[in-house]
Parts: structure tokens; C-alpha cells; sequence
């Protein structure tokens, strides 16, 4: 049965990467501005200067 | 007033704004006149320019917005930026916005990009979900006029506000919540994960090591995640203990404590059940209600607070030398001087020392006509000059005396209406104690009447503890006020504070304010029958381009006309352009050169043509298009309606009457007015007060609840619990029938989660329930109670 050990670690790692990836988002400001976010994408960026 | 309304942009093609069969300008979208590209100069010189910069696809793909403000490029009152900019150590400078006008994501686009495209310019981003704009550039403090002037010519206005002080408290919750969040969304799926395995290998024989080791997993878990997502409940329920009260987060504190340290003792034990899965899930909810609730709420009060932002004005301070320069209000010390234009407000309480011109102070005093003053005349902070500039001796500024008394009156009187307990925390006042109640009866009654042992009877006594956990309980309320709070917000009602819709439920009486509440606020012009339209669009086409109020009230009254070109102002006088045979001139009986006018209540304005008679306009003030409508409706609901007014009684009677009110009171002072509200109060009557003046400020504080247009002084804005936006009344009656919407659907909620509890209790008293059946109970009652709340969503008007 040593399987599920492999299979709990496994979830947890996993989980735990979803949750670390949340917060980073988070953490830099992605879920500031949610309406700007689904109209920016129809515009083109301005080329760099 | 509706630019700030976070509602989905309503699809319109350009140039539908107008109302007349005119072209409609190729800038703004208003009707620019027949044959004609642009409506104003401002306007084709802004097309040029995103041409020039080769920005035209912001034609092809913005989508004109009709309740926000019409991208028209407007002179703006200069700011004083200097206090706004922050220095960052990079040598760049860096400074918030506040946008006026921002219509759909292409003007997003254009704003970026035309600031991008500036050397200076390092960073320039729009948060289009607050509207403000983050720029940072290189060149110091000077270059930040000539950016922001960038912007404002293609038409929208700009306003900088202090973004950290905006910050600093207003999401920190917010975010400490969603990380709490996303914690126990995460334990909760990895441990009941685990629980379903348990479960399912109490049935099919699970190996003991094998259900430990789950345990021990789900415990590892659990506990950290507990006592991170779990700190805004216990740090609430502590708070609540410390003042000797309960509120709803005792209980749930209590709960979650007591399960997860059963559940550490039957891993340990080597128990059949642990209920670490319940725990987290429970938490999860909770989460869930608890920030949805202040997410609503928070917007709510983002979007009021940034009403206020776009009204900021500077004042004009005179030097000794006749030189003027701009400071913020609160920079303006007693004994300068300060100039006052025509059709701005006073930024000072003072006394005229030069100039004499009318002023209207209904925001501050309440009184409908303009009021004369000269040199010696006391002034009030935010009365409107509608006539010559005045230089006024400032006697006190920032606190003027008139605002600090209003201040300290609100004070007192919100002291002494003291705090309105919500309906959560009066059921969970007598909730908790019997919830508790109930387990300790559990575990005395297995341990002396049922003979068992001490650990077996505290498992049943916590399996009540679950059961009765009130997540539905919690989730009741905040799910109702979630819906409502954010559908009220897109029809443009602001409800500031948490408990505002439970108390616009159980209103019973309305108490209007009358200048500027129940009448428009600002002056409209006087329809009479004989009225010249022709005159009168001739006269807008001129007033289109002057920001005095009357000219604005003019081109109300006219609905949009194209605007003459080359229009010259005269302050304080009138405005004047120059036409074939002669000039035309719209101002004052004595600009205009117009011989014995007869003398009139309100303001005049004159409109004099080569070779026409004059013509005459006069301004009143207006009661609001739908006030006898929507005092029908509150009657409707039940409600008795009240006028309460600070204005002359010969006002007050005719606007009462024509609004329908039959109760009306004249001539009452801000003290008198408070009076006669907790006078009522007293009687256990509960009270809306819905007000805007300065004067309004402390009733609306005495009253149960209060509401004030978005055009309310900015103090009376900041005491009400309700804040409406647009030109008309009818939000306050919506608000109220939402609100009573609302607090039956709470009640319903309430009533299907003690149902539920009163259904599973004596179940888990017997020692029924495991595990399985506390999750599914917890999760189907949630879920019922979300369900119920949606409905809110639908449903007709």
C-alpha cells in the first residue's frame, strides 16, 4: 500500500502548487483590475519604444 | 454623474447620444449642427490629434458609454498638483488619477497609449476597474501639467487624488481574506479528499494503519490551515467576548476549536471518525459569505469615496502683489485673500472685501435663491457665485466654522443614536447560547443516562457542535447582501454601510430635504409658455462654451445644440460673439444694455440680437422630474412622507404641494431639524432622512437611516448610509422595496437553516450522525441558502 503514500504526496504537491501560484497572482496585482483585464485583450500593445 | 457607475458599458453606436436628427460629431458623439464634422473646436482639434498619432482605430472600436460624461474636451480648473506627486528614489515621479469620462476598454487603449507615446512618460496604466490612472515619468514635477493637459485635450479630465492614503486601508481585508480564502479552499479539497477514502474503507474494511494514516495526513493539513483561515473569525469572536457581547463568530470560533481538538484526540486514539473535513469546509464557506460581503461593500464605498475625489477644487489665493496661485482648501490659512470667479464655488468661509454679486447657497444653508452680497457680506464655504468675481477675506479655512459646527452637531447626534444591532447578531445572540446548550446536554446526558464513556459521549457532543455550526446561519445574510449591494450599485445606488438595507427595510416614515433634493440642484430655467425656442438655441450655441451655472442650465433646457465658434466671455458679464451686422450678446440686464427690465424672483439672463427684441430668461429652481412619482410610490409602500425644509415657507409650500406632501415644515434650522427627527425617533418612529445641503448634514446623522444624492455636500455625502446617483428620485424608492426584498429573503434564509438545524439535531443528540452525513448536511443546507439568495438576482423591479 506504499502506492498511496507516493499518491497523497503527490496531491498534496500538486494542491499546494495551485495554492502557491494563487497567492503570487494575487500578490502581484492580477486581481486588481478584472474588467480592464477582459477588455485589454482586444487591443494590440503599443510596440516598444 | 454616472461615469463612475461600474456597470457593463451599454452597446451604442457613436453618435447615438444626441436626440436630434443633427449630425453627430465625429469626436464626442453629441450632435455637432447640420453639414458639420465636430461640435466645438475642442473637439475636431482632438480628432487631429489621435489621427496625427495614428490612434484613429479608437473611432472604429470604442463604444460610447451614454450614461458616462461624452468625451467633449473642456477647460478645466488648473490643480494644484504639487502635493499629489510622489518622488520615487529612480528620479521618476509618480502620481494617481482619477478619470472623469473613461467610456469602454478603447479608451483605456487611447489614454495608454498617447502617453506612451511621450518621451517623458515611463509608465502609464489604467485601472479601468477603479478608473484611475498610475502614471510615472521622468523630468520632475513641471512635466506633469503638460501630461496631464495630453489627456485632457482628447476630453477626458483628470483629478489627482492620494492614492496612498486611498490604499492604505482599503483593501488590506480584502486581500487577508482572500488568502484566508484560498487556504482553506485548498485544505478542504485535499482533506476531504482524504475523508472520502475513510469513508468509503469504513465500508469496504479498511486497514487501521492505513485509516490512521489518513487521519494523521488530514490533521497535517488541517491544522495550519485552520489557524490561519480561521484568524478573521477568531480575531472578530475574541473582539466580541472582550465587550461582553456574542456576534455570529462566537459560536463558529467556538465550533471549530472544540471539532478540531476532538478530532487531534481520535487521531491519536486511533478513532473511526475525525472531523477535520467538516472543520475546513466550514471555514471555507464562511470565507466564501464573508468576502463576497466585502468585496459588494467595499466597491460600494470606493465608488462613493471616488464621487468625492472628482469634486476636489482649488482655491484661488491673491498674493499681496495681485498675483493669484492655486492651493488646496486646506492650504488656505485665515486673513489671506481669495478670488472667487464667476460660477465657481467659495472655497473659504469669509467676509467680501471686493466685488458684489449674487451667490446661491442652497448646498450650505438650503435656501432656493441666490442671495446678494457685497463687500462686508459673510460667505459660506461651497455657495456658488453666479455673478462678478469676488475677493473674499478668508476668517477660517479647512475647519471653517460653519462645517465644524455642522461636524460637531453630527457628532453629537450620531452619538446619540446609538448602534443598530443586525439581524445575524440578534439571532445569534440567543443562537449561540442554546446551540452550546445543546452538546453539553448531549455529553451529560450519554455519560449519566446513556452509561457511556466520557470520549464516546464527547464524539456525539461534537457531532451536535457540527451540526449546529452555523454556516448556512452565516452565509444568510451576507449572500442577500452581496446580490442586493451589487445590483443596487448598477442602478446607481450606493449603499455605504453594511447594515443600511436591514434598517431601509423596517423605514416607516421618509423625511425630505427640499432644495436640491427633492428639487434639482442646480437652477433650471422657467418654461414658460410664450418661451422663444429659437432664442433659447441660440442662446445655448453660445452658453455651450462657459461653465457658469446658468449658462449650463440654459443648454439643460435647449437639450444639446452644436457650439458657436469663437464665443468670447466676459467675466462676470456675460458672453458675447460677433456676427454679421453686429454682436450678439448673452448676459446681465446691464451687459446686454437692456432698459427697464422688470425685476424678477430668481436670476435673469438677457439674450440681445442686431435687430431683435431681447429676449428674457428666467431660472428657478425645479423640482426633479419624477419627485411627485416617487412620493406616490413610497406612499405606496406604506410609507408616510414628510417635507422638512430650511428654505422660506412660500417656497416650501409650493414645492411641497406640487410634489404631493402634504406634511411640510419651512424655515427649520439645522438644529431644528434634528430635532424634529429624534423627536420622531422618540416616538419609535424609524426615520429615513434623504438630504444634500451642508445644513442636512446632522438630521441625516440623527435620522435611522439617511440617503443624499450624489450632488449632497461632501459632508452630508460622507454621514449617509445611501448615496444615489443620476437626475432622478426613483433610486430611493428602488432601494427601499430592495431592501425590504432583501430582509425577506434573510428571514427565509434564517428560517431554512434553523430548519435545518432544529431537523439534524436530535438526530446527532442520539449519536446518528458521522461524519459523512455533517458534510453533506453542512453542504446541501449552503447551498439551499445560496439558492434561495440568487433569486434576489431575477425578478421584477
Amino acid at each position: 500500500m506504499t502506492v498511496i503514500l507516493y499518491l497523497i504526496l503527490a496531491s498534496l504537491v500538486m494542491g499546494a502548487g495551485g495554492l502557491a501560484v494563487f497567492l503570487w497572482s494575487m500578490r502581484s496585482g492580477q486581481y486588481e483590475d478584472l474588467d480592464g483585464a477582459a477588455q485589454r485583450i482586444l487591443f494590440d500593445d503599443e510596440p516598444p519604444k | 454623474m454616472n461615469a463612475l457607475t461600474p456597470a457593463a458599458p451599454r452597446v451604442a453606436p457613436a453618435g447615438s447620444a444626441g436626440v436630434s436628427a443633427d449630425a453627430a460629431c465625429a469626436h464626442c458623439g453629441l450632435p455637432a449642427g447640420e453639414g458639420r464634422r465636430f461640435c466645438c473646436a475642442g473637439c475636431a482639434a482632438a480628432y487631429e490629434t489621435i489621427r496625427g498619432l495614428g490612434l484613429g482605430r479608437y473611432y472604429e472600436q470604442r463604444l460610447l458609454d451614454p450614461a458616462a460624461r461624452a468625451p467633449r474636451p473642456e477647460a478645466a480648473d488648473r490643480l494644484d498638483l504639487g502635493r499629489y506627486v510622489t518622488a520615487n528614489p529612480d528620479g521618476t515621479c509618480e502620481l494617481a488619477l482619477a478619470i472623469d469620462g473613461l467610456q469602454c476598454g478603447a479608451c483605456v487603449w487611447l489614454i495608454e497609449s498617447v502617453l506612451g507615446r511621450d518621451a517623458a512618460v515611463a509608465q502609464a496604466r489604467v485601472n479601468m476597474t477603479s478608473r484611475w490612472l498610475r502614471l510615472v515619468w521622468r523630468g520632475g514635477e513641471a512635466e506633469a501639467g503638460r501630461l496631464i493637459g495630453l489627456v485632457e485635450r482628447l476630453g477626458y479630465r483628470l483629478i489627482p487624488f492620494d492614492a496612498a492614503a486611498l490604499q492604505a486601508g482599503q483593501d488590506r481585508t480584502g486581500r487577508m481574506l482572500l488568502r484566508s480564502l484560498a487556504v482553506a479552499g485548498f485544505a478542504a479539497g485535499n482533506v476531504m479528499l482524504l475523508s472520502i477514502g475513510v469513508w468509503a474503507g469504513l465500508v469496504q474494511g479498511m486497514g487501521p494503519a492505513t485509516r490512521e494514516l489518513m487521519h494523521f495526513v488530514s490533521a497535517l493539513i488541517a491544522l495550519p490551515a485552520i489557524a490561519y483561515a480561521g484568524m478573521p473569525f477568531f480575531a472578530s469572536a475574541i473582539a466580541a467576548l472582550r465587550q461582553f457581547r456574542t456576534n455570529m463568530d462566537v459560536p463558529i470560533g467556538v465550533g471549530v476549536i472544540l471539532v478540531t481538538g476532538i478530532s487531534v484526540q481520535q487521531s491519536f486514539a486511533g478513532g473511526d471518525h475525525t472531523y477535520f473535513d467538516s472543520a475546513v469546509t466550514l471555514l471555507f464557506f464562511l470565507l466564501i459569505g464573508r468576502y463576497l460581503d466585502h468585496l459588494a461593500r467595499g466597491r460600494a464605498r470606493a465608488v462613493a469615496e471616488q464621487l468625492l475625489t472628482l469634486r476636489v477644487r482649488d482655491v484661488a489665493v491673491l498674493a499681496a502683489d495681485g498675483s493669484t496661485a492655486r492651493r488646496a482648501q486646506e492650504a488656505v490659512a485665515p486673513g489671506e485673500r481669495i478670488l472667487v470667479g464667476p460660477g465657481e464655488r467659495v472655497g473659504a468661509d469669509g467676509v467680501v472685501e471686493r466685488g458684489a454679486s449674487p451667490l446661491d447657497a442652497s448646498l450650505v444653508t438650503g435656501e432656493s435663491l441666490p442671495e446678494a452680497v457685497g463687500p462686508g457680506s459673510t460667505v459660506f464655504a461651497g455657495s456658488m457665485n453666479l455673478g462678478e468675481a469676488l475677493v473674499v477675506r478668508v476668517t477660517a479655512a479647512g475647519q471653517s466654522t460653519l462645517l465644524a459646527e455642522c461636524v460637531r452637531l453630527i457628532e453629537a447626534a450620531e452619538a446619540r443614536r446609538g448602534r443598530y444591532v443586525v439581524l445575524a447578531d440578534r439571532v445569534a445572540r440567543r443562537y449561540a447560547p442554546a446551540v452550546h446548550l445543546c452538546a453539553l446536554l448531549t455529553f451529560l446526558g450519554w455519560v449519566f443516562i446513556g452509561g457511556a464513556s466520557a470520549g464516546a459521549a464527547l464524539l456525539t457532543a461534537s457531532a451536535v457542535l457540527i451540526i449546529t455550526c452555523p454556516c448556512a446561519l452565516a452565509l444568510a445574510v451576507p449572500a442577500v447582501q452581496v446580490i442586493v449591494t451589487s445590483r443596487l450599485l448598477r442602478g446607481g445606488v450606493l449603499l455605504k454601510s453594511g447594515t443600511a438595507l436591514e434598517r431601509l427595510a423596517d423605514v416607516e416614515l421618509v423625511v425630505f430635504d427640499k432644495t436640491g433634493t427633492l428639487t434639482e440642484p442646480t437652477l433650471g430655467l422657467i418654461e414658460t409658455p410664450g418661451l422663444d425656442r429659437e432664442a433659447l438655441r441660440v442662446a445655448a450655441s453660445l452658453a455651450a462654451s462657459s461653465r457658469h451655472p446658468l449658462a449650463r442650465a440654459l443648454l439643460a433646457a435647449s437639450g444639446p445644440v452644436p457650439a458657436a465658434e469663437a464665443v468670447r466671455e466676459h467675466a462676470g458679464l456675460g458672453l458675447s460673439l460677433a456676427v454679421p451686422g453686429g454682436e450678439i450678446r448673452l448676459g446681465s440686464v446691464a451687459f446686454c444694455g437692456v432698459a427697464a427690465a422688470a425685476a424678477a424672483e430668481g436670476p435673469q439672463v438677457w439674450l440681445v440680437r442686431p435687430g431683435r427684441d431681447p429676449v428674457c430668461f428666467e431660472f428657478a429652481e425645479r423640482l426633479r422630474a419624477d419627485a411627485a412619482e416617487c412620493v406616490a410610490a413610497l406612499r405606496a409602500l406604506g410609507l408616510e412622507v414628510r417635507l422638512l425644509s430650511g428654505d422660506r415657507a412660500s417656497a416650501v409650500s409650493r414645492m411641497a404641494a406640487l410634489a404631493g406632501i402634504a406634511d411640510w415644515r419651512a424655515e427649520c434650522s439645522p438644529v431644528e431639524k434634528v430635532a424634529a427627527i429624534e423627536a420622531l425617533r422618540a416616538r419609535g418612529r424609524r426615520v429615513l432622512m434623504v438630504g444634500d445641503g451642508l445644513n442636512d448634514g446632522p438630521s441625516l446623522a440623527a435620522a435611522s437611516v439617511s440617503a443624499a444624492p450624489a450632488s449632497a455636500a461632501d459632508v452630508s455625502q460622507t454621514v449617509a448610509d445611501v448615496v444615489f446617483q443620476g437626475e432622478k428620485l426613483a433610486p430611493v424608492a428602488e432601494a427601499i422595496r430592495m431592501a425590504r426584498r432583501a430582509q425577506a429573503a434573510m428571514r427565509q434564509n434564517l428560517a431554512l437553516s434553523i430548519g435545518y438545524n432544529a431537523l439534524l439535531v436530535p438526530l446527532a443528540m442520539a449519536g446518528f450522525v458521522t461524519p459523512w452525513l455533517a458534510a453533506a448536511a453542512m453542504s446541501s443546507s449552503s447551498l439551499v441558502v445560496m439558492l434561495n439568495s440568487l433569486r434576489l438576482k431575477a425578478g421584477g423591479r
